[in-house]
């Protein structure tokens, strides 16, 4: 990345702190909710690029939320950063480890499989009675490095640590996929046998890419949390991975800010569609999903791309 | 031993409803490759037509043993035309698409027909316990069993010896089983395909809503239970080997035994059960348990 893109982006990301913080209370709320679920789904276009669906990151995104819920509320730890850091140990820790039973499966195995494992977790949460059992629990205010802002400013805390974890997590993910291991993705999706052949490693690709992608679900899963003050089982339930799925589709692999841009969009529309037809707004989701997938299979940053092409070829 | 009984009993009938529910599933994947999220939705649609036109059917006042029709009857054609109007308006647009796009396609039928049911049904609960209740209660070593469970397990070997017998005995499912093997040189054979993958929807989606209908009876009708249903019809079709019918009936068992033992000895366990089983079989076969190998793509 160059400095002046990099100073773009800084530049880029204060404006969209400054934005979030002006927005009213309940459109900042919605704001940060979109940043949480933009990081779990940078997570799945990762996995995308090499051609695997992930039908089970709400696994990860559920951990990363219980982990925030259990820390503030039954250990005392309310420190953003130190909840963040557990949240990132404990799902690398679990992804490492089904990682090396997953990474060997493909398209719908891969898909069916990661929703398995969610499920899993679902049912475990479902029966645990200390831990709320299908209602969940609330989540304590946060704090940060010792300042502890309250009711009020925590939403404010949250947000700004979810907008800089956006942009520098975007930043990484972006030098990530320019990497040798990154292009090592589109390779996979390509044709494993030549990447074998030319001495890449089609499993290392893969299971990099899954510890990753669990990573920045644990951290959307944290952020989510910290927000709304509150978690249940649902978040590992399969509607939830599948709803990460729908955003990735909605704003294609192609850039890494594509994701986050789309979650914006998502919860926009689902707020929409939610408020005026509350009994059909999943068949506005199912519809737009239908759409997407007919009309603009590389999704919203096609659109994007296609008017940088427009662009280039008007100044040759 | 009386624990034993309850479990083996449980177990066969909980066997049973899942293998009815997976044997659509699994006939349409084998078939068209199309792993299909929306057959719980059928699921519910048929659950939804049957309850109301059981409920109907009572309110009239005619012979009560022929609500059994009603039930089925209204199931069946709710989701074969349903399933019509998804396969001809829709599906056959999709075709040979990717495995993973085909998921996404039927995610979104399933999305739009889950507000499609509460539209038409609304979000009250209905019931149909007439024709559960109907049949009595068995008293056997001391336990007590609903006559109507062992009706369901009657039901399910007699589907699947309807669809042995069809895929396996007749002209039809000889056509249909050269299509599994080889989409393209059946076409070449002459053999329409396209009929076959329509037939083959109207068949699959027909018997998820059977099920719905057949379960309906049994608890309250109420939305997102389709929902609930496609994960536990994905474990049972996995295990057992992604279009194979005789690998849902072993997939079925496993998980129907093992999900009854769970209740009856550690009910704390019970959902982690399921998906406990799905991952150790696939942990060594997988493709799982029957199904065909397929050749790595070069």
């Amino acid at each position: 990345m160059s400095q002046r893109s990099l100073a773009l982006f800084v530049i880029l990301g204060l404006a969209t702190l400054a934005g979030g913080l002006l927005l009213p209370q309940w459109m900042s709320y919605l704001f940060t909710i979109a940043m949480g679920k933009g990081l779990v789904v940078l997570g799945l276009i990762l996995l995308m690029r090499a051609g695997l669906v992930s039908f089970g990151q709400g696994l990860y995104y559920c951990i990363g939320a219980y982990m925030a819920g259990v820390l503030t509320q039954f250990a005392g730890v309310t420190d953003v950063l130190l909840i963040l850091l557990a949240s990132v140990v404990a799902s690398v820790a679990i992804a490492a480890i089904i990682g090396l039973l997953l990474c060997r499966y493909r398209e719908i195995f891969f898909a069916m499989f990661s929703m398995a494992f969610s499920m899993i977790l679902y049912g475990l949460l479902v029966r645990n009675q200390f831990l709320g059992s299908t209602d969940g629990f609330n989540v304590a205010n946060p704090s940060l490095l010792g300042w502890s802002p309250g009711p009020e400013g925590a939403s404010t805390l949250v947000l700004s640590v979810a907008v800089v974890l956006v942009f520098a997590l975007g930043i990484l993910a972006w030098r990530y996929l320019n990497s040798l291991s990154g292009y090592g993705g589109e390779a996979v999706r390509e044709n494993e046998i030549r990447l074998e052949y030319l001495g890449g490693s089609v499993f290392r690709v893969i299971y990099v890419k899954y510890v990753i992608a669990a990573a920045l679900a644990a951290t959307g899963g944290t952020v989510t949390a910290l927000v709304s003050g509150h978690v249940d089982p649902e978040m590992a339930y399969w509607t939830t991975s599948g709803e990460f799925v729908f955003i990735a589709l909605m704003g294609g692999t192609a850039h890494v800010a594509a994701p986050i841009v789309a979650a914006v969009l998502f919860e926009a529309l689902r707020t929409y569609a939610f408020a005026v037809a509350p009994y059909t707004w999943q068949m506005i989701l199912g519809f737009a999903l239908l759409a997407i997938i007919l009309f603009m299979p590389s999704g919203l940053w096609s659109l994007v791309e296609r008017f940088q092409n427009k662009k280039s070829r008007q100044t040759p | 031993m009386k624990q034993i009984l309850a479990i083996l009993v449980d177990g066969s009938v909980y066997a049973s409803w899942l293998f009815i529910i997976s044997a659509g599933l699994t006939l349409i994947y084998g078939v068209m490759r199309i792993l299909n999220m929306s057959h719980g939705s059928f699921y519910a649609l048929g659950a939804y037509a049957g309850a109301s036109m059981v409920g109907w059917y009572f309110s009239t006042g005619a012979v009560p043993w022929l609500s059994f029709f009603a039930l089925i009857g209204a199931a069946l054609v709710a989701g074969i035309s349903v399933g019509l109007l998804v396969e001809r308006g829709l599906l056959r647009f999709m075709y040979g698409r990717d495995e993973v796009v085909m998921i996404l396609v039927t995610y979104a039928v399933l999305l739009i027909m889950e507000d499609a049911i509460k539209l038409v049904w609304g979000v009250e609960p209905y019931f149909a316990y007439q024709p559960y209740t109907l049949l009595g209660r068995t008293k056997f070593a001391g336990l007590s069993f609903a006559n109507y469970d062992f009706m369901l397990i009657g039901v399910s070997i007699l589907i699947g010896l309807i669809l042995w017998y069809g895929l396996n005995r007749t002209r039809n499912g000889k056509l249909l089983r050269v299509v599994i093997h080889d989409r393209e040189i059946a076409r070449a054979l002459g053999i329409n395909v396209s009929r076959i993958f329509t037939v083959t929807f109207l068949i699959g989606a027909g018997i998820g809503a059977l099920a719905g209908a057949l379960t309906a009876p049994g608890l309250s009708v109420v939305p997102g239970m389709g929902v609930e249903v496609i994960v536990l019809a994905f474990a049972v079709v996995v295990i057992g080997g992604l279009g194979s019918i005789s690998g849902a009936l072993v997939g079925a068992l496993i998980v129907g035994m093992a999900r009854a033992a769970a209740v009856h000895l550690y009910p704390d366990i019970e959902l982690f059960v399921i998906y406990g089983v799905m991952g150790l079989v696939l942990a060594f076969r997988p493709q799982g348990l029957f199904a065909v190998a397929n050749a790595r793509k070069i």
